[in-house]
């Protein structure tokens, strides 16, 4: 494989932190000024991302070393094609998100929009920490960082239950990292005496130096505890409880950017860290597959008696990570091919449905899905992306959905795992059963005289987004090549 | 030269001291410069000290000429000048800082003050410099009598909390010396180095283990090694705040040097680790001092008395580096020497600062201070992170070669007990994070928006040093490994 030197990945962590220190600087008293550093840095970081791509479809990698600090110890990135998946997803969806935030901040007239916008810039920053790190101790350093960055978006209303949603958020995050990613990272490096992420598991060749199997298995369940991002049952309580956020916070931060940082390494540890051989024959992949098969179900369960329209949504997004974890967990080609994808596929599916239930509460103050009948007629173009997103999560072709889905498939056949295919086609019948009486609700019924619907208007920066996030939705399932050629590097 | 640097170090502080007294007649307003001047030299001496010992080895001087064992001699090693140069620096800072702090606090009374200063400073260089036991029992007395006298003129309940404290440091000095007492007894010694050569053949001797005892319970008390740490809470609590950042962040570091130099120079640590079962012991006093520290720290409603239980249980992480006896974890307490220093003194002078706006310490008197002082709330949070262990803040980093140099000890339950005592940390912090960030102000009038609270930031002589040990906070990890292969490596004790 070769390896190209190349500053871009530090690059691209960097250019919104000073974005950050420059949104500071600026203040309220220049609000465009601030907005526009935003949208510069969101611009420029995608470029720098993109620009990284058509190499590493090449199958090259970029390398870079910041600092070398003590032994073990390293800042230092390195841009694969599974990183590279999901910065392109997250630098791409900040900059659409950055229109849809100013339009939503602005609408509803939200306080404190300096440390808004400064915090969802470092959130950003760390994320590409995470995409490109080369090592655990890189990743968990980012990993902290999105952590602690999204702590005061998600306490940003200060309210009391604001201020109880992010204590519950930082307990989770936090504390898990610490008890259980943390002692994970410590007993790899001391059986290992590396961090580095390599392409058979850098734990492979440790049971022939008498390092048990008890051992590595509790490494193993460590790490899926500590990784509490990846909203796991019975680690998922903090997302439900993240919805106290503004919508655009939990659109791309917590659907795209903070629980997808979470299955990203989750995704990191099963391939680089364990190795599939060595999951193979500990058994534990399938022990995964049913742990997260497990979560889909329950959680698709919990979010079909939800009434608020952001919570049904946290449990969908919980539901539908634990397939990217079950496509790791099979350990199988197309399974990883179908969970890899699903980090893009998903991600723009499901920052669609946020935004729309953004875009309904600017525009109708309405939060409950028994609100919503009739509101198709006022806000067409919300409800139609509505449609397209619940359309994705079901995972009816032509969407991106359908194209995760496939693979999954395949792939637990591929496993010889039928009780996963059935998991698979159940829960996709749950998704529909959650999703299509929303949209049928806002079309087909009457609004009730206790909704006030008449003075209701679409905003047009915050309808533009969510259409073209919609659009891309469908783009992705016709043409999904361009990220499955990505995805198939990643298990080449 | 550079030997005679050793005496310098000493003979300046102490010299400055009485002429400071001396001068505050005549002028008053010349005592500060004075102070300021003078620590920097000791900076400078120190800086010099330390690059003398990295290039040419160990340094020996001897007072008056008089050759070892029978004249007092002055050793400084890798050890002396790591803990010697991190005295001389955070006392500068806390120096430059203390200027608005105690012409707040101590009306009329800055000249006295800073002549205890300058003692307190002298002491805790000499007990770094010395290498005489006996010698350096003076020099512990001189920092403790400064101490007392510095904590009494604090406010409200000062004094009790001085008396106790004076009562309980009695106790350790008395204890310390008759440590001395029993060794020369059965050596006829004094320097820490013969004593280390005198003393394998007398290890079965019963007033040598009593010697041991008597210095390890003396030791522990003057760092508040819990549970020996009933005195700390109340004095720092109260003491002025100056005092608190001064204390917190090298007296307690101090006494671990000490702890360190009677376990593995006079004694030898075969005899400390193998032939009593001390580090054992020690590994689980550290424990409880990490957990009950922070479980404390919880309960408090004042940040100053919070952070001294926080304090204790940074004190518990040194210990437990040394008690598990090898290179990783002894890493890992000489690094957390450095970094809590940093930690402690930036976190003791973002609370002197809310003392000096404010007038009170209470957590609720943290709300929404993050309008009324930006800089300094940041530099709270950084330092905060950087206790719970958050990388890329310096503690992340000592934290890493304290639970590996557990792991390698193959003591799992202390690993577990350093990264529960991150966890509790985080419960500790976060409830003044929320406080400073989100929790509504107790002044309705103040949620009128953004505009509605003046921008009040502490003045720059406070600012300016609390903001280099912030920076040094998010910088000094990333030089750990620098500091490790140039410094730290080489106080290892041998045998570890």
């Amino acid at each position: 494989m070769e390896i190209i030197s190349s500053i871009k990945p530090l690059l691209a962590v960097i250019v919104s932190l000073i974005a950050a220190f420059l949104i500071l600087l600026t203040g309220e008293r220049a609000r465009n000024l601030r907005e526009f550093w935003t949208i510069l840095a969101s611009v420029i970081k995608f470029t720098i991302v993109f620009s990284m791509v058509s190499p590493i479809r090449e199958g090259k990698v970029i390398e870079y070393t910041v600092i070398s600090i003590s032994p073990g110890l390293s800042l230092q990135f390195r841009a694969d094609a599974l990183g590279i998946l999901f910065a392109l997803t997250a630098s791409f969806l900040w900059i659409i998100t950055s229109f849809y935030s100013i339009g939503y901040m602005r609408s509803l007239n939200e306080r404190a929009q300096t440390r808004y916008f400064a915090c969802f810039a470092i959130a950003l920053s760390a994320t590409m920490g995470v995409a490109f790190s080369a090592n655990l101790f890189t990743t968990f350093l980012f990993y902290e960082i999105i952590t602690l960055s999204t702590y005061p978006l998600v306490a940003h209303k200060e309210t009391p239950e604001a201020i109880r949603g992010a204590r519950i958020y930082l307990t989770y995050l936090l504390g898990t990292s610490i008890a259980f990613l943390l002692l994970a990272i410590f007993m790899t490096y001391t059986v290992a005496g590396t961090l580095d992420f390599s392409d058979n598991g850098i734990l492979i060749d440790t049971t022939a130096m008498g390092v048990s199997d008890t051992f590595l298995t509790i490494t193993f369940i460590l790490f899926m505890a500590g990784i509490a991002k990846a909203a796991m049952m019975p680690l998922h309580s903090w997302l439900p409880a993240a919805m106290v956020a503004p919508t655009p916070v939990s659109a791309l931060l917590h659907a795209v950017v903070v629980v997808k940082a979470g299955v990203f390494v989750v995704v990191k540890v099963v391939i680089h860290i364990f190795g599939i051989d060595l999951l193979t024959k500990l058994g534990l992949g399938t022990a995964l597959a049913y742990f997260s098969s497990f979560t889909i179900i329950i959680a698709s369960i919990i979010a079909l008696k939800q009434d608020n329209l952001k919570r049904m949504l946290a449990f969908s997004t919980i539901s539908q990570l634990s397939y990217i974890i079950l496509g790791a967990a099979l350990l199988k080609p197309s399974s990883m091919v179908g969970g890899i994808i699903h980090i893009t596929n998903h991600a723009f599916s499901k920052i669609t449905l946020f935004f729309c239930a953004g875009s309904i509460y600017v525009s109708a103050h309405k939060t409950e899905i028994s609100q919503l009948s009739g509101i198709g007629k006022k806000m067409p173009w919300t409800m139609a992306a509505f449609f397209i997103g619940s359309l994705s999560m079901i995972g009816v072709p032509p969407t991106a959905g359908f194209i995760s889905k496939w693979y999954l498939a395949v792939g637990s056949m591929e496993a010889k795992e039928i009780p996963i295919l059935v998991v698979l086609l159940f829960s996709s019948v749950l998704n529909a059963a959650y999703f299509l009486p929303i949209t049928y609700k806002a079309f087909f019924e009457k609004e009730n005289h206790t909704d006030h619907h008449e003075e209701v208007k679409e905003i047009p920066v915050v309808v533009i987004p969510l259409v073209i996030t919609a659009i891309i939705s469908i783009l992705v399932g016709i043409y999904p090549d361009y990220f499955l050629t990505l995805a198939k590097e990643v298990i080449r | 030269m550079a030997e005679h640097s050793l005496i310098l170090i000493i003979v300046i502080p102490l010299m400055a001291s009485c002429f400071n007294i001396l001068l505050g007649l005549f002028r008053r307003g010349f005592c500060y410069p004075l102070v300021i001047a003078t620590l920097s030299l000791c900076v400078i001496l120190s800086i010099f000290i330390m690059d003398g010992v990295i290039n040419n080895g160990v340094i020996h001087y001897r007072l008056g000429g008089w050759a070892p064992p029978w004249g007092i001699e002055y050793v400084v090693d890798h050890l002396n000048a790591f803990v010697m140069t991190i005295i001389s620096f955070i006392s500068l800072f806390v120096a430059v800082y203390s200027k608005r702090s105690v012409e707040a606090e101590l009306p009329g009374r800055t000249v006295y003050f800073y002549t205890v200063f300058l003692l307190l400073v002298t002491g805790l260089l000499g007990i770094t410099v010395t290498g005489d036991v006996f010698n350096l029992y003076v020099f512990l007395e001189i920092t403790s009598l400064a101490g007392y006298a510095l904590i009494a003129i604090g406010r409200d309940k000062a004094l009790l909390a001085s008396f106790n404290y004076l009562i309980m440091g009695t106790i350790g000095a008395c204890f310390y010396l008759l440590g001395v007492g029993y060794l020369y007894i059965a050596t006829g010694s004094l320097n820490m180095a013969d004593l280390g050569r005198l003393l394998p053949d007398l290890y079965h001797s019963k007033v040598v283990l009593v010697a041991f005892a008597f210095f390890a319970v003396g030791v522990a008390i003057k760092m508040a090694l819990f549970p020996l740490h009933v005195w700390l809470p109340d004095a720092y609590t109260y003491a002025p705040s100056t005092v608190s950042a001064l204390a917190a962040s090298t007296m307690t570091k101090v006494g671990v040097y000490v702890m360190i130099r009677i376990m593995f120079t006079v004694f030898k640590p075969n005899f400390s680790a193998e032939m009593l079962p001390v580090t054992e012991i020690l590994g689980w006093v550290a424990s409880g001092a990490m957990i009950f520290g922070c479980i404390l720290a919880i309960a408090q409603t004042d940040v100053k008395r919070m952070l001294s239980y926080i304090l204790i249980a940074e004190v518990g992480y040194i210990v437990i580096g040394v008690s598990v006896t090898n290179r990783m974890g002894f890493t890992g307490a000489l690094l957390h020497i450095l970094f809590d220093a940093f930690m402690m003194a930036c976190l003791f002078m973002v609370a002197g600062v809310v003392m000096h706006k404010t007038g009170k310490t209470s957590i609720h008197g943290f709300r929404q201070l993050h309008r009324r002082m930006p800089i300094t709330m940041a530099a709270f949070t950084i330092a905060a992170l950087s206790v719970i262990g958050v990388p890329p803040t310096a503690g992340f980093f000592s934290k890493w070669y304290l639970v590996l140099g557990a792991i390698y000890a193959r003591k799992w339950i202390f690993a577990g007990m350093l990264l529960l005592s991150s966890l509790l940390a985080v419960v500790a912090f976060f409830r003044v994070i929320e406080n400073i960030y989100f929790a509504p102000s107790c002044h309705a009038h103040d949620r009128v928006g953004q505009e509605g609270i003046v921008r009040d930031e502490a003045p720059l002589s406070m600012l300016v040093p609390l903001l280099t040990m912030a920076a040094g906070i998010l910088i000094l990890g990333f030089f750990s490994g620098k500091i490790v292969s140039a410094v730290i490596q080489f106080t290892v004790p041998e045998g570890f």
